[in-house]
């Protein structure tokens, strides 16, 4: 998640004082998390472009506002956050409420799927498009409060403190919303993964 | 300690992240040596989020880098450091 902070620190530091092509460098390393940030907001691929373009120049016009005791990567994402949620805000128009000032709720199912007739999924089927298509679509269709939390963490591998600084949320809750919706893809994805395990134990293993 | 099934559910996310106390981890250790069903849950869970991280689960629309510079090429373009142009 950190190439380099120091080797940034300079980037930056040369960046702002007038080599300004620099920047398609810096934020070259980041340009997925950028883009994958704002999807988990938007959900949809056109406006997740735009919204990412947006951010990055965003951050480009406010790079002489970033502090070096902060991280490049939190500092982007965060100028990312923001973009996604403006435009939601905007197309949602008055309906919208902020997510984050929702409160947890203590109800709700977020226990896994039990199962037992498989344990390890074999590599080959973790190959099989339709899972991946089967995933994308699980994700998709989480509550967006826990969608956005469980792709910084699980997606773009950003820590618990990095999560809850970034989404203005307590530490605590980045927990509970990770847990639940991991709960809740693991439930998604298990009916799926059976359909394609074998009757038999052992025929993942003998295959060659 | 000996720990529900139910129980142990609560805590399989901390448990993947490693963030429980040794005490408590040590009892989920022990309940997933004899129970199935946990171990299941949590190798299924940890296979769910080795197939999110997988970069072929989340690709980028086709030539979005190339845009992205593109665009940004013509922002460096304009006269001045961001400094300057405040």
């Amino acid at each position: 998640m950190q190439p380099n902070s120091t080797r940034e620190g300079e980037l930056i530091a040369r960046i702002i004082g007038g080599e300004k092509e620099l920047f398609h460098e810096l934020v070259r390393p980041y340009e997925r998390m950028v883009y994958l940030t704002v999807f988990s907001i938007l959900k949809n691929e056109t406006d997740a472009e735009d919204a990412a373009q947006e951010a990055v120049i965003n951050a480009y016009r406010h790079l002489d506002s970033f502090r070096a005791e902060s991280k490049f990567s939190t500092w982007l994402t965060t100028i990312a956050i923001n973009e996604g949620r403006k435009r939601l805000r905007r197309a949602k128009g008055a309906t919208f409420e902020s997510i984050d000032e929702q409160e947890e709720d203590k109800g709700g199912d977020y226990t896994p799927a039990p199962l037992t007739d498989w344990r390890e999924i074999p590599q080959n089927v973790l190959e099989r498009k339709e899972l991946r298509e089967a995933l994308r679509k699980a994700i998709a269709e989480l509550p967006d409060k826990y969608r956005q939390v469980f792709i910084l963490r699980d997606l773009e591998g950003f820590s618990t403190e990095d999560t809850a600084q970034m989404l203005g949320i307590s530490i605590a809750t980045v927990k509970v919303r990770l847990h639940r919706a991991r709960m809740m893809l693991q439930k998604r994805l298990v009916p799926f993964l059976k359909t394609m395990a074998p009757k038999r134990r052992g025929f993942f293993g003998s295959a060659p | 300690m000996k720990l529900e099934c139910k129980h142990v559910w609560e805590y399989i996310s901390e448990y993947i992240d490693n963030t429980l106390d040794a005490k408590l981890r040590e009892d989920i250790e022990r309940h997933l040596e004899t129970c199935e069903i946990c171990s299941a849950i949590l190798d299924s869970t940890r296979n769910v989020l080795v197939l999110t991280a997988d970069d072929r689960t989340f690709e980028l629309p086709v030539g979005y880098s190339e845009r992205l510079h593109g665009r940004l090429a013509k922002e460096l373009e304009s006269p001045g450091t961001p400094e300057e142009r405040k």
